[in-house]
């Protein structure tokens, strides 16, 4: 474990993750892995969109427990631990009906800790290192403000199982939203040492936020079927509240000049991969493993 | 003959590790009780989607009805309708009070969340009543505490910080 303090919260959460009623141990073979992006996972577009939904909570969920014992004041310590419960539950409960619906028997402890970084289907944002407390909280931010757009889309999907796990979670993205947008305020409008980190923060993270919009054959697939919104429907409120927070904030949006993609596809940057050794380490030493 | 009646009173008994005042059924957490000849079925529903005290509760729950020789309990977990502290009974609220948590308000009344509104505007008259003192000069110190469900308020009044039942 990179991470020495796997305190309260986290371990909690992630005991509860690998729970012996949960665990199938026998689907991971030792040995054998992914030949491409590709592989590995179900043609389902179904399962591909429930996989890209869970996957961005589960590594964002992650990269905020890596801030326990770390944050600059205990109530944002006790904060962003109270984000990563929330985020890593809604991936427990969506990576689980994952799982049932492509009926290969792995559970969401399967999916989580024995995919490698190219079946993961996470954007690039979430999987990025935490950075500073400035990059954490604008990365936190730009995150949320899509995240309750997209769960008060996906509450009316015809998938009632997903429908009624977006109805939890989007109330608790609406208190993740206020939070990280009042930090977006302070950190912005504050010290000229804050104001630079929170626009530099702003201006590395830009470039990761069109993937969060981006339509493939998935996500046509999925709006037929109306499992989910038009991620294309969501892009010009997100762009309302980020404007009206980062004005406030007297930041500067940065030009878009460029989009950084391949997330939901498998294509990772490489600290996603640093980051799974770290996440995976112990379900994948100790298989099967109950405590 | 077992009676469904029976389980909700027994389930009284378990309470909420992280809320002891309450009970899973006074908290709303227990959803249904059904009775059928395969054995008892008791549903329940987190209240926040990562709340880590769900495990231990499921374990109380089987605990509890087995010292009452209820065998072979299953047990479902729901996500729809989402939990809300509008389920919170005013008796219970009352309980939670005398404890020394500030209870929720009810949904409709709080101002919506989503509503982004800057820290430093929002003075004035607290809706949150001290439960030490019943002072609404508080202010909210911040908007996570302890456990996912509370936040945590200061009175300025006498000066005592305290927990707040979040509105949910």
């Amino acid at each position: 474990m990179t991470n020495p303090i796997a305190t309260r919260s986290s371990t909690r959460s992630h005991a509860a993750f690998v729970s012996n009623k949960h665990m199938t141990s026998g689907t991971w073979v030792p040995g054998k892995r992914s030949d491409t992006a590709t592989s590995g996972i179900a043609s389902d577009p179904h399962v591909t969109y429930l996989l890209r939904v869970a996957d961005d909570r589960l590594v964002l969920g992650h990269r905020l427990s890596e801030w326990c014992g770390h944050a600059p004041i205990l109530e944002e310590d006790i904060a962003l631990g109270n984000f990563a419960l929330d985020l890593i539950g809604q991936a427990s409960a969506l990576l689980k009906h994952a799982g049932g619906i492509e009926s290969k028997g792995r559970s969401e402890d399967t999916l989580a800790y024995f995919r490698d970084a190219v079946e993961y289907r996470n954007c690039l944002l979430v999987e990025l290192p935490r950075g500073d407390f400035a990059m954490t909280l604008v990365r936190q931010f730009l995150f949320d403000a899509y995240d309750v757009l997209l769960l008060e889309g996906l509450v009316t999907s015809t998938d009632k199982t997903l429908g009624g796990i977006a109805a939890k979670a989007e109330k608790e993205a609406r208190y993740h939203l206020r939070h990280s947008a009042e930090w977006v305020r302070m950190l912005g409008d504050g010290t000229a040492e804050s104001h630079g980190r929170a626009q530099r923060a702003l201006n590395d993270l830009w470039t990761y936020t069109p993937e969060l919009f981006a339509v493939d054959d998935v996500d046509r697939a999925i709006v037929e079927r109306g499992i989910g919104p038009d991620p294309v429907g969501l892009r010009d409120r997100w762009r309302a509240t980020v404007q009206r927070v980062v004005s406030d904030a007297t930041l500067t949006l940065p030009p878009d000049e460029h989009a950084a993609t391949g997330g939901r596809t498998g294509r990772h940057t490489e600290h996603l991969g640093r980051m799974l050794s770290d996440m995976q380490s112990l379900a994948r030493a100790h298989p099967g493993a109950t405590w | 003959m077992l009676a469904a009646n029976d389980v909700w009173t027994w389930l009284e008994d378990v309470k909420d590790p992280e809320v002891p005042v309450l009970s899973v059924v006074e908290l709303g957490i227990v959803r249904e009780v059904r009775i059928e000849d395969a054995g008892v079925t008791v549903t329940i529903t987190p209240t926040y989607s990562g709340c880590p005290a769900m495990l231990e509760i499921e374990q109380e729950i089987v605990r509890a009805l087995g010292a009452r020789g209820v065998e072979g309990v299953r047990l479902e977990t729901v996500y729809a309708p989402a939990w809300t502290t509008d389920w919170i009974s005013d008796a219970a609220k009352q309980k939670l009070a005398a404890y020394g948590i500030a209870p929720p308000s009810t949904v409709a009344e709080e101002p919506n969340v989503v509503a982004i509104q800057s820290r430093r505007s929002a003075a004035g008259r607290s809706a949150v009543a001290c439960p030490y003192c019943g002072s609404h000069e508080t202010e909210l110190r911040s908007q996570y505490g302890s456990t996912a469900c509370k936040a945590i308020q200061f009175c300025r009044s006498c000066q005592q910080p305290f927990e707040e039942f979040k509105t949910f």
